[in-house]
């Protein structure tokens, strides 16, 4: 059975006709052609697919599209805005937190949304909120110290 | 020093944190068809009836293909395996079948309706029953198969290689040795696990054409492989390279591209898509093979190593075309950052039922040191010795002598010793936690000639573009390349762009492994960068006339009368006189690069004075705690000091070596594949195979002794694979110290009450 769900996505109002069985990461891969969001394992269990969902950092693999009906939705394409980058996107690149890149849209995202809800977290509360993001090439210390400035910066 | 030893942001950086960075997964393809494959259920078995009626007849499929049509046996060093299975199938999980339908679901639906009759044959699971003279055989024909000449397979066993080292008189040895120990280590197969599983996409043209966009580290390995299996020159085959979402081995040699290749063939003029799912992707490739090494170390009262024997048996499963380049490399390397002067080795490729063992970040090398650093601790304790001061007294230092019978210079190894022993506070109490330490060292183990090279193409504006087929995997090789380009040429490094590998058009790159490319792109570069200097200062000529020239700041300048300049961007695109002829043309510089001198080991001896390269060394040091009411371990500090010979980029550098710490941390703590009796991985995936995340991570040092490698691009050699060797065993040397007991086999495990 197809639906229409109507949503705002980085800041822009967009519709779209899905199956009950789509899920919102292929909906913003395929249909909204948002592929800075990545897919690990379609199973929650790796993070790459990570985006904010009306504020909260959510597994796009896990939702179905008909579930983000009327909900605010962010994702990495939406972290800069008006050609200035996320204070996280500027600590990630210069602090060497990015390595093959292919955790890093849900990395940004899982922080984000951190920093949103506690611009200035801990050590503890920034190892928390990626706990969920796997990476494998950097050991998670400059993607840590990258959060930690953008927050501690109060910029976030 | 404008641009190396710098923290120059990554060229890509900007690209990956806007999520504009585009992934083969993520290139977009007009009337894509997608692939599914359906793979074995059997670990062993002939393969009586392949039914493919009803896929072939389920709506929306366009192609069923399986091996009978490709049946040439193919592989990077012994070419023992065919794209799809053919008469038999050797491990759970080998593709059977590949379907091409409109979509992913389809094609999946399809392939499961794909029947496929299998005569069981009794399969063998451990390198050691496999040697037995009754043990079923995996390969009948091996004799019958073509292997590069430095390769020794067993027809009618399952060794598909064994690798033979000796070197002055072992027996001679342990009888002047006051202390002989003899032990034996277990190391079990662990997965890559890159973020991003295997990708590819194949496109057939109607001139015989074929395109293959993968998500690979080595392209032009990959076209050669496809060009033999499919039987088309390579001229007719394309492959081409994006960014990597993690390789770490995984994506070495040719792996999805064999599946994907013959699928778009089968559909000519439509591009087909074949993206691994998690759980394909732990038996869809390579993994590491298993080992089990049994040693036998003997010692002198006054601490020196006096010989070693020593025996590898490789659990390196059903296709070892790349595997059985492991097995030689960890031979010629088993006396390790060692000065024994008296080895007996002998290192055994041996085919098992299980997924084919290849490349994984290390080569060998983690397997390797985890026995051999194991044995040298218990050695230290026996002897009443401490550990670093048996590792420094034993270690290679210049001058000193390998496994081949080598003789190194410039071995920045005991400075990387005494780093980590210092910054860890080695012989000072630490309440609650115990502290090892491992040593290492490792070298790039490629075919004598393995190549680099690079093209240094101008822009009108003196900005240039760097071209070399080295894969962008996360290491930061394009940055690095970058870098070098950028001060040889004495530009910014935002003058310098680089791009990703495309056989068709960037030059050849033997392969983007080993730890190699930093050191064998980076020459290339070096000397693609001589190249244009030179032709840039002969269009300055024509201008300035004969002088000996310089390149400075964007600046050409007669050396010694800096009032005699003309911008670079004058002259990129030749010289323009006042007359208003033209001469000289658009700088163009080329470099290639092959190590020279490379010399085959001894097939009976295994020895060589210059075996490979160039050889790393480092240390590491782990302290570690153990509860003694739950047993949970927990690793407090990773400490690490390597001889990079020069640093290039301090950034990437450190963020490279952390990742291994922690991908080594895996190693020791978690990883390892679980195979139920039918030889099926039972934990293929994240819930089941435990990575660290960032709440297992813990403090981590890295420190980098430059010690110049003579022959690298500024001094610098390669490092990528290292950081991974030493972290299990250094860990297993603390936690020895913790609970008293020596853990042989990997993962490590708790020992209390949960």
């Amino acid at each position: 059975m197809e639906h229409v769900i109507h949503l705002t996505v980085n800041g822009t109002q967009v519709s779209g006709r899905v199956r009950s069985d789509r899920r919102l990461v292929d909906f913003l891969r395929e249909d909204l052609e948002l592929t800075g969001t990545k897919e690990g394992c379609g199973e929650g269990e790796c993070g790459a697919c990570t985006i904010i969902m009306n504020g909260m950092a959510v597994n796009s693999c896990l939702v179905l599209a008909v579930e983000a009906d009327g909900s605010e939705i962010l994702t990495v394409e939406g972290l800069a805005r008006g050609g200035e980058l996320d204070p996280l996107q500027e600590e990630f690149a210069e602090r060497g937190a990015v390595q093959c890149g292919y955790c890093t849209p849900g990395m940004l995202m899982s922080a984000k949304a951190l920093l949103s809800k506690h611009p200035s977290p801990t050590e503890e509360q920034v190892r928390e909120a990626i706990a969920g993001n796997l990476c494998r090439c950097t050991g998670y210390k400059k993607i840590v110290e990258a959060i930690l400035a953008a927050g501690g910066s109060g910029r976030a | 020093m404008r641009v190396i030893g710098r923290p120059v942001v990554r060229l890509d950086a900007l690209d990956k944190v806007t999520g504009a960075a585009k992934y083969v997964g993520d290139m977009k393809f007009p009337g894509v068809l997608h692939a599914a494959i359906l793979r074995s259920n059997c670990s062993h078995g002939r393969i009586k009836r392949i039914d493919i009626k009803d896929a072939l007849a389920f709506p929306g499929v366009h192609a069923v293909v399986t091996g009978e049509k490709y049946p040439k046996p193919t592989g990077l060093y012994l070419k023992d395996r065919t794209l799809f299975a053919v008469d038999k199938v050797r491990y759970y999980g080998e593709p059977v079948a590949g379907v091409v339908a409109e979509t992913p679901e389809l094609a999946r639906e399809a392939a499961r309706l794909i029947r496929v009759e299998y005569e069981k044959l009794p399969p063998v699971y451990d390198p050691l029953s496999a040697l037995a003279d009754d043990a079923p055989l995996l390969h009948e024909n091996l004799g019958d198969y073509e292997w590069a000449p430095v390769f020794f397979p067993k027809p009618g066993t399952n060794i598909s290689n064994h690798f033979k080292l000796r070197k002055g008189d072992v027996e001679q040895g342990f009888a002047e040795s006051d202390l002989i120990h003899e032990e034996t280590y277990y190391v079990p197969h662990i997965y890559h696990s890159p973020l991003e599983t295997h990708v590819a996409v194949g496109y057939a043209d109607g001139g015989g054409r074929l395109t293959v966009w993968s998500s690979c580290q080595s392209p032009f390995a990959v076209r050669k492989f496809l060009s033999t299996a499919l039987d088309m020159p390579l001229s007719k085959i394309r492959v081409i390279t994006g960014y990597v979402g993690g390789g770490f081995g995984g994506k070495a040699g040719a792996t999805i591209e064999g599946l994907v290749a013959p699928l778009a063939l089968a559909v000519p003029g439509r591009h087909v898509k074949l993206v691994y799912t998690r759980e394909e992707d732990f038996v869809g490739a390579y993994v590491r093979q298993g080992l089990v090494a049994r040693l036998k170390t003997g010692v002198g009262k006054d601490g020196r190593l006096r010989a070693q024997k020593c025996e590898l048996f490789w659990d390196a499963g059903a296709y070892t075309e790349y595997g059985a380049n492991i097995v030689r490399a960890a031979g010629y390397t088993s006396a390790g950052p060692y000065d024994i002067p008296n080895l007996w080795t002998d290192s055994y490729c041996v085919y098992t039922n299980h997924p084919s063992g290849g490349p994984m970040r290390g080569f060998g090398m983690p397997e390797l040191h985890w026995a051999l650093e194991l044995q040298m601790d218990t050695l230290a304790d026996k002897l009443g010795m401490d550990p670093v001061e048996f590792r420094l007294l034993n270690c290679l230092k210049d001058g000193g002598v390998t496994a081949t019978g080598e003789v190194v210079h410039g071995v920045g190894l005991t400075e990387c010793i005494k780093t980590v022993a210092e910054r860890i506070g080695w012989g000072k109490k630490k309440e609650g936690v115990e502290k090892g330490i491992a040593i290492m060292c490792k070298a790039p183990a490629m075919p004598t000639n393995a190549s680099s090279s690079a093209c240094l193409k101008f822009n009108e504006d003196g900005s240039v573009t760097l071209m070399t087929s080295a894969a962008e995997i996360g290491q930061g090789a394009m940055t690095a390349l970058a870098q070098i380009a950028a001060e040889e040429l004495s530009l910014p490094i935002e003058a310098v762009s680089v791009s990703c590998p495309d056989t068709a058009i960037t030059p050849y790159e033997w392969q983007t492994v080993a730890s190699r490319i930093t050191f064998s792109a980076g020459n290339a570069v070096v000397l693609a960068a001589q190249d244009a200097k030179r032709q840039i200062f002969q269009n300055a000529s024509y201008i300035l006339g004969d002088h000996e020239m310089e390149l400075v700041d964007g600046q050409v300048r007669v050396k010694g009368r800096p009032e005699l300049s003309v911008p670079l961007e004058s002259v990129v695109m030749g010289a323009f006189l006042p007359d208003g002829s033209a001469k000289g043309g658009p700088v163009f510089g080329r470099g290639t690069f092959t190590p020279e001198g490379l010399i085959n080991l001894d097939p009976e001896t295994g020895q060589s004075p210059r075996p490979v390269a160039f050889w790393t060394f480092g240390a590491q040091g782990a302290e570690v705690s153990a509860d003694p009411e739950t047993g949970k371990i927990t690793v407090h500090r990773l400490v690490a000091a390597f001889d990079v010979g020069r640093v290039i980029n301090p950034v990437t550098l450190e963020g490279q070596v952390e990742g291994g710490l922690v991908q080594g941390l895996g190693s020791a703590l978690f990883e390892e594949m679980v195979f139920g009796e039918d030889g099926q991985v039972l934990n293929n995936n994240y819930v089941d195979y435990k990575i660290p995340t960032s709440m297992d991570v813990p403090a981590i040092e890295t420190y980098f002794v430059e010690v110049a490698q003579q022959d690298g691009p500024w001094g610098a050699r390669g490092v990528g694979e290292l950081p991974m060797v030493p972290t299990a065993p250094a860990i297993a040397c603390a936690l020895k110290r913790v609970t008293g007991t020596l853990q042989r086999k990997l993962p490590l495990v708790r020992h209390g009450r949960d």
